[in-house]
């Protein structure tokens, strides 16, 4: 490293953010007034800011570097039962008074809804504990560009068939929300994320054919993230191990689900029992509360609290308190996901999980959704399958919420005598989500956090394969 | 005629400006630029029969790059300063550890915008929300007049004016207004225990008067609940290897994932996309010739000029089966010493600049369409489609129809469910054997993502017969 470079480098980390929660809150407080003073009934208020450090490596040297620095305000109002809402990244005061304006006269535009409204002043959170989600480690440039150089390089060593790569990217950020609201709600909270994902090539030297795969990992705390060569390796296993795909003849089989795509299976489940899709009509799990939708191998929570966790929150979008909900009880569905307006449309409480991006008016989102592990690890479900399909990537969107009918482009290994045979790719997996979750037969011992919604390995009894 | 629109919109003078870009002329950069952009965004919505929400969002900041042989350096602010400029100047210019540059920057001298595609009046992007609110409610009317089995209907109509700057370090400044919009409406019709969804929508750098034309948002509702009711009736899709007829428009998502993705520039710079070192070879059979066109007058996809000033193109991708061209941004053009083709795009002032499609369609060719179909005894003929991916090093992609019908004996007989189809992109253009002569382009509601970045674009395909494709339906 150069003097240059250091003194650089200490110049970026004082581009920081200037402003203080108790700022924010005071800022939130003035809005909230002027908003009353134009008529609104009820109205809240999110502020978030952020720093964001990203870069990206490729083949040994820095192909990107961003640096950037952010903040943004949304206000909802109510006129009575009629609502709008708005944002802008403009804080000064004339920018302010003009959003406020704008809102009410949105307001005032549209119809009046029923069950509109701010939740009631009794269910807001009344403490917020600290849930380790914020590490105030900053981390130089120099330090991140090291990070990705190492986990590409790792990649290269191990295996010489990893010929090229999309790169390798380190980012960390920072950042703060201030919910506040007109029943004098105001709660605030930091969070920050490091992650490092790895994306090596891999070359057959026959064909000249390539394989791209990624390997990734995310946490809260610097300090806790795996080594920068492990997750490198992991990826260039993940990449050659690709190679010399085939297609396959269509055919019904049993299907194992790695971790990543059991995940989106997961993901499948939290949008069916989203409150808006609910009351819309719009999910294949419609009436379905207190029924059985899934094997009885089959229990799924939504913990808001989990420490450090990727999806945890203190409060939710609209300042209730997170907690730990029961979604799916050995394949009873006990709870749908709902903020407070979809919980008032289907008649039933909110369960903590509003999702608010600034600017926009609350819908659900999961917090930290999850699949509970059972006791065979994957290895063990790959041998008990004597042909079928090991599953390591999905891609497209050939999934139809409103009858689970489900068709997805797929890539991973046949099993063939409860051993991965050889890599498989350009085939499709198709059946309806409503029967996949019933035939689940197993289900691994390997949960891993990687994101908000997670699950271990699982295996589904048979659906259809399409190849040749 | 558009008139340029000075930076002091964006509360910055044009010696700013270059004191900035000075601040990024060091040695090693090769090129910098700012990017200023202010967007309006709004929305209303209706479901259930009432417009209940509306909302707005304004934004507006600049982005500043640097670029050095193969590396960007990078940094956005929302607060135009000239101290936020300077800051973000020094932090993108990182990447090039090198003494200041021996020639002096020139002062940014502003160039008019050689051709207007989208010639909007600010009144006209601007509608009172209750005129909004009005559209909305007579698609519900229409909608469910068309089926009482139609039970809920959603519908969205929103815009967005974006006003944007470039100012280049190699002396120029140029400026665009760039107005879009789009309706899109879906419909859940119910018999019984059957429910089944349907939808459609359309728009483009259009004014709000473009939805209303000869009721073209009532044609919209009556689509989407056509869609919807046929689909009670559909069958599972079957599963395997058939022929497969593309309609016209929309389908023509099959190019932009099977071949777009793969010719941008910096995959192949990189040599990690399926197509690299393909120029000049057959990727097609000779019916098949495919463009890229960013001039189209209103469309979705189309721009008088990219996020870096260059303005945009019709580029031939594939000439009768052969790979002609990539398309290119500045960094790739320069590295690969290839043309530049107005491909340079970003989401917005916090995203960097990356080679991204327009409008991306195959030309019509001189089949009849009837003709397609009736030469096919066994296999699917799809006329609507949900979304699509692409593994760019591989080359397989999938796309996934969410209207389609069953073809025996060369008749269109049963409506299928969705099913997805997959394919290999360098592959599956050479399978396709006959190209109508009715090219269409997409209604304008495409939007395409890569790199965590989303940019609006088009799409448009004659009716095609693809020999072989993998359809993944359920059934045998």
């Amino acid at each position: 490293m150069t003097s240059d470079n250091r003194r650089s480098a200490a110049m970026l980390q004082k581009y920081t953010t200037r402003d203080t929660a108790n700022g924010y809150a005071q800022l939130a407080a003035d809005v909230l007034a002027r908003a009353k003073a134009c008529g609104a009934t009820e109205a809240d208020i999110v502020v978030a800011d952020g720093e964001t450090l990203s870069v990206q490596v490729r083949v040994g040297t820095v192909d990107r570097l961003t640096k950037a620095r952010e903040k943004r305000l949304g206000l909802r109002v109510f006129i009575g039962k009629r609502s709008a809402t708005t944002s802008t990244s403009d804080f000064t005061r004339e920018s302010l008074e003009r959003l406020v304006g704008d809102t009410c006269s949105l307001a005032r535009a549209v119809v009046e809804d029923d069950v509109s409204g701010l939740p009631d002043a009794a269910e807001m959170a009344t403490e917020q504990p600290s849930l380790d989600l914020y590490d105030e480690t900053v981390l130089d440039t120099e330090t991140q560009i090291d990070w990705a150089k190492r986990g590409e390089a790792a990649a290269f060593a191990a295996d010489p068939r990893v010929t090229n790569s999309e790169g390798a990217e380190f980012d960390s950020s920072s950042g703060r929300v201030v919910l506040a609201n007109s029943h004098g709600f105001v709660g605030s909270y930091k969070s920050s994320n490091f992650s490092l994902s790895v994306s090596p090539i891999a070359t057959e030297s026959e064909t000249g054919s390539m394989q791209r795969d990624v390997w990734y990992e995310v946490q809260r705390k610097f300090a806790r993230l795996a080594s920068a060569e492990s997750i490198g390796q992991e990826a260039a296993k993940r990449a050659v191990r690709r190679l010399g795909a085939r297609k396959v003849a269509t055919k019904r089989v049993p299907v194992v689900f790695d971790q990543e795509t059991a995940g989106s299976l997961l993901a499948n489940l939290c949008s069916a029992i989203s409150g808006y899709g609910l009351y819309k009509r719009a999910s294949f799990l419609l009436d379905k509360l207190g029924q059985t939708i899934a094997s009885d191998l089959m229990t799924v929570y939504d913990d808001g609290r989990m420490m450090g966790g990727l999806g945890s929150r203190p409060f939710d979008g609209e300042g209730l308190a997170t907690r730990k909900n029961t979604i799916v009880e050995r394949g009873v569905l006990k709870s749908y996901l709902l903020d407070t307006y979809s919980g008032r449309k289907l008649g039933l409480p909110s369960t903590g999980n509003a999702s608010r991006s600034v600017g926009e008016s609350p819908s659900v989102g999961p917090t930290n959704f999850y699949l509970v592990p059972g006791l065979k690890s994957p290895q063990e479900i790959i041998s008990s399958v004597k042909e079928g399909l090991y599953i390591t990537e999905l891609i497209g969107f050939g999934i139809n919420m409103v009858t689970g009918d489900y068709s997805r482009g797929a890539s991973g290994f046949w099993i063939e005598n409860g051993e991965l045979a050889y890599p498989v790719e350009e085939i499709t997996i198709a059946g309806n989500l409503k029967q996949m979750f019933k035939d689940i037969e197993v289900i691994g011992s390997d949960l891993v956090f990687r994101g908000r919604i997670a699950s271990p390995t699982l295996k589904i009894s048979e659906m259809m394969v399409a190849g040749n | 005629m558009l008139e340029p629109v000075q930076l002091a919109k964006f509360g910055v003078t044009e010696l700013e400006a270059q004191h900035a870009l000075d601040r990024l002329n060091v040695r090693d950069v090769d090129y910098a630029d700012l990017y200023f952009e202010s967007r309006t965004s709004e929305s209303v919505s209706m479901e259930e029969g009432l417009v209940k929400r509306a909302a707005k969002s304004v934004s507006q900041g600049v982005g500043v790059r640097a670029t050095a042989g193969e590396k960007t350096g990078f940094a956005y602010s929302d607060e135009l300063t000239k101290k936020d400029l300077e800051i973000a100047a020094d932090t993108a210019r990182y990447i090039a550890n090198s003494p200041k540059g021996d020639s002096p920057v020139p002062v940014p001298t502003q160039r008019r915008p050689t051709r207007d595609l989208y010639p909007i009046e600010r009144a006209k992007a601007e509608v009172a929300t209750a005129d909004r609110v009005a559209l909305l409610n007579e698609i519900d009317t229409e909608a469910r007049r068309y089926d009482p089995r139609i039970k809920n209907v959603m519908a969205s109509f929103n815009t967005e004016y974006k006003v944007l700057a470039v100012a280049t370090s190699d002396g120029t400044l140029v400026s665009d207004i760039q107005p879009l919009s789009r309706l899109q409406i879906t419909c859940i019709a119910e018999d019984g225990d059957n429910r089944q969804v349907g939808s459609f929508g359309g728009g483009g750098r259009v004014g709000f008067e473009y939805y209303r034309e000869d009721d073209r948002h009532l044609s919209y509702a009556r689509e989407a609940a056509r869609e919807a009711i046929l689909n009670l009736s559909a069958v599972d899709a079957p599963a395997g290897v058939m022929p497969v007829v593309l309609a016209g428009g929309w389908p023509g998502i099959l190019l932009h994932e099977a071949i777009g993705h793969g010719l941008e520039a910096d995959f192949n710079r990189k040599k990690t996309s399926a197509f690299s070192s393909l120029i000049g070879k057959r990727v097609a059979s000779d019916v098949c010739t495919i463009v890229d066109d960013g001039t189209l007058p209103f469309r979705r996809g189309s721009l008088n000029m990219d996020d870096e000033g260059t303005p945009t193109s019709c580029t031939t991708l594939i000439e009768k089966g052969i790979l002609r061209r990539y398309i290119t941004d500045k960094l790739n053009a320069r590295l690969m010493g290839i043309p530049l083709t107005g491909n340079g795009r970003r989401e917005n002032y916090q995203s960097v600049v990356l080679p991204r499609m327009t409008n991306t369609f195959m030309l019509a060719g001189e089949s009849d369409p009837q003709d397609i179909i009736r030469s096919v005894k066994k296999g699917l003929y799809a006329v609507s489609f949900g979304g699509g991916q692409v593994d760019i090093t591989n080359g397989k992609f999938v796309f996934s129809a969410s209207e389609a019908y069953l073809i025996e004996d060369g008749q269109i007989t049963k409506p299928v469910k969705g099913a997805t189809l997959i394919g290999s992109g360098p592959e599956i253009l050479t399978k396709v054997s006959m190209v109508g002569h009715d090219l269409k382009l997409d209604n304008g509601i495409g939007t395409c993502g890569k790199d965590g970045q989303s940019v609006p674009v088009g799409v448009g395909l004659p009716t095609i017969k693809i020999d072989e494709i993998t359809v993944g339906g359920t059934q045998r």
